[in-house]
């Protein structure tokens, strides 16, 4: 699903410039419970910036689906973006002036799908996550784990390849990111590649597979106790 | 152009600008002034132009008058300081000279004498004229009628009067409509009674009789006094009164370059420096308009590039989500036409507002200072589109500035 081969990212820090990723190689095969560990400053947001390709890498080569990603714009990004990728933001990114429904139901709008039928996916999704009830509700008055479920939601609602989480649980407690990451998990148990980031341990561990990055290089990839059914 | 009709795409400007509501009041203040104020110059410069067009009123305003007077240079043997007259056979070259320039031409004479009717009398001017005058100075006839071709040919004794006139001879609700009066002691009999006319009115209270009866009456020969020429639409009227003196002077035997001979008044020239200023004030209201509008145009522009700016990372989110650049452009281009837009139509509806509340207390009665203050519906639409245009243009800077972002750095914006 992902293959990444000699990865390299540097970016430019006045005269310098700063390399943050110094040769990653990973392989992520579909319907893989994976996640990134690493202290902050090792490199893994930028890691899941170029998945997500919102960034782009400066050497080696990326596969997303089989398709070598080189020279996209960003029209073209856009689109794999929606059509493969979800996203689950440390800060939920929901847009503040649209209800729970109308933030899940906006990738679909991108996608083109007409208003009602939309609505009607968003809300199946919305259901899945337990919050049907709240759906008209703007994110302000969401709690935290809603909100978070909510953009699960939002990531989930064009049946993408992959999920990509960046600290989905950072900005939750202890209780909550519990839930957040068995939602997390039965995603992974329909199929779907899920990819997180994270620098708490506890986090990591609930994942099938944890890859620790540590000065833009990894360090150990190793799958936890629990076996993945799959592999 | 799919995306103009979707519902989505203006439930999303809906969206947003709902969100925004005190910053989309203000911008759409700024256009909405910009063509509040275009619409009413316009309207105002429209209502003083029809003041001034009032003024003039009902003569016609393209007329020369030409009369004789003593030659200033010798010439075929005559001396100068000759007398002479125009001839009856002058207005029959001249129209068919000028038959494409000129639209009206009209011999008068003209005298003053007494006129009594019963016991009562005054002195008033008395004019020998064809039916075609009251083309070149509509006749405000309140009685009757004015000379007609028959009158001409049969030499009629028929004279019309002017209300003032009636008013000194005639007693109160005494009918003047076939009553006759004397004009130096011989009768004729009245057929019109015409009121004052609109604007200039070169005659004041004259008795109107027929050219023929005032030859034949005043015994004139075929001199007239001067004559009134009407120019046809479109023709140069100080090029026209110059030709005619020219041929004038050549039938007459006058010198090419005397200057004296033919006396002229041209009434094209007085009123075109009145119609310059109109027209200096028009273009004074159209520029200050415009660019009132423009103003306000860039007043969008500036406040959309602030909200795009704020909405950085809500782009950011749309673009992780899969929004094309193209899509977010799209969107912040609408926004700015749809923002132009209601901002237009609310100001044209202003202005026309404000344009009826003027009317309403500057326009109604006799001395009403702006006359039927209006603008024209192409010219409002002109404005429109323009205003649409330069909103659409306007609203890529903010729209370029929306996507030159990178998505992950639109994403790390708080």
């Amino acid at each position: 699903m992902i293959e990444i081969k000699n990865l390299h990212k540097s970016y430019p820090i006045g005269k310098d410039s700063l390399h943050v990723l110094k040769g990653i190689d990973l392989h992520i095969k579909e319907g893989e419970f994976v996640s990134i560990m690493g202290s902050s400053g090792s490199g893994k947001s930028t890691l899941l910036n170029i998945v997500g390709l919102l960034d782009e890498h400066d050497e080696g080569d990326y596969y997303l689906n089989g398709q070598l990603i080189k020279n996209l714009n960003e029209k073209k990004a856009a689109i794999l973006r929606n059509k493969f990728l979800g996203f689950v933001f440390q800060s939920f990114n929901l847009i503040s002036y649209k209800t729970a429904l109308e933030n899940v139901a906006l990738p679909l709008y991108y996608k083109g799908m007409a208003r009602k039928e939309r609505l009607k996916v968003a809300m199946e999704y919305l259901d899945n996550v337990g919050l049907k009830p709240w759906a008209n509700h703007l994110p302000s008055e969401l709690s935290g784990g809603q909100k978070q479920r909510v953009a699960i939601a939002r990531a989930l609602v064009t049946k993408p390849k992959v999920v990509l989480a960046d600290e989905p649980t950072g900005a939750l407690d202890s209780t909550t990111s519990d839930s957040v990451m068995e939602l997390l998990k039965d995603i992974n148990d329909e199929g779907m590649t899920v990819f997180v980031i994270t620098h708490e341990e506890e986090i990591a561990a609930q994942t099938d597979r944890i890859v620790r990055l540590k000065d833009g290089v990894i360090i150990s990839d190793e799958l936890t106790r629990k076996q993945p059914q799959a592999v | 152009m799919k995306f103009l009709f979707d519902s989505d795409t203006w439930q999303e400007i809906y969206g947003s600008i709902r969100k925004n509501k005190i910053r989309t009041m203000i911008t759409i203040i700024g256009v909405l002034w910009g063509i509040f104020l275009l619409v009413v110059l316009l309207g105002a410069a429209r209502g003083i132009d029809n003041n001034f067009k009032k003024i003039f009123g009902d003569f016609a305003t393209n007329s020369v008058f030409v009369w004789t007077q003593a030659t200033d240079t010798p010439f075929k043997g005559f001396q100068k300081g000759r007398m002479f007259k125009l001839k009856e056979k002058d207005i029959a070259a001249l129209r068919v000279e000028y038959s494409d320039e000129i639209k009206l031409i009209a011999p008068r004479n003209q005298t003053n004498n007494l006129v009594v009717h019963e016991f009562k009398s005054g002195n008033f001017k008395v004019s020998g004229d064809y039916p075609v005058l009251d083309q070149i100075q509509k006749k405000n006839l309140i009685y009757g009628r004015f000379i007609n071709e028959n009158d001409i040919l049969s030499t009629a004794k028929v004279c019309v009067i002017s209300e003032d006139m009636y008013k000194q001879l005639f007693d109160k609700k005494e009918k003047a409509v076939g009553e006759y009066i004397k004009i130096n002691s011989i009768n004729y009999k009245v057929i019109g009674v015409y009121g004052r006319s609109n604007g200039i009115d070169l005659d004041g209270d004259t008795a109107f009789i027929p050219f023929s009866t005032y030859k034949k009456v005043y015994n004139t020969a075929n001199n007239i006094d001067w004559m009134v020429i009407t120019a046809n639409e479109g023709v140069d009227i100080v090029q026209m009164e110059n030709d005619i003196k020219l041929t004038l002077k050549s039938l007459h035997k006058v010198h090419p370059e005397d200057e004296r001979a033919f006396g002229s008044f041209n009434l094209g020239t007085q009123i075109a420096k009145f119609t310059g200023f109109l027209t200096g004030m028009q273009f004074l209201t159209w520029f200050v308009g415009i660019a009132t509008l423009i103003a306000g145009v860039f007043a969008i522009g500036n406040i959309l590039l602030i909200t795009v700016k704020e909405r950085t990372k809500e782009i950011g989110i749309r673009r992780a989500l899969g929004a094309t650049p193209i899509e977010i452009r799209q969107q912040v281009v609408l926004e700015s036409v749809f923002l132009t837009t209601i901002a237009g139509m609310l100001g044209i509806v202003f202005g026309g507002s404000v344009l009826y509340l003027l009317d309403m207390f500057f326009g109604q009665g006799e001395d009403a200072t702006l006359i039927n203050p209006t603008v024209n519906i192409p010219i409002i639409l002109i404005a429109f589109a323009t205003l649409v245009i330069l909103g659409t243009l306007i609203g890529m800077i903010p729209a370029y500035m929306a996507t030159i972002i990178k998505p992950i750095e639109a994403l790390r914006e708080e």
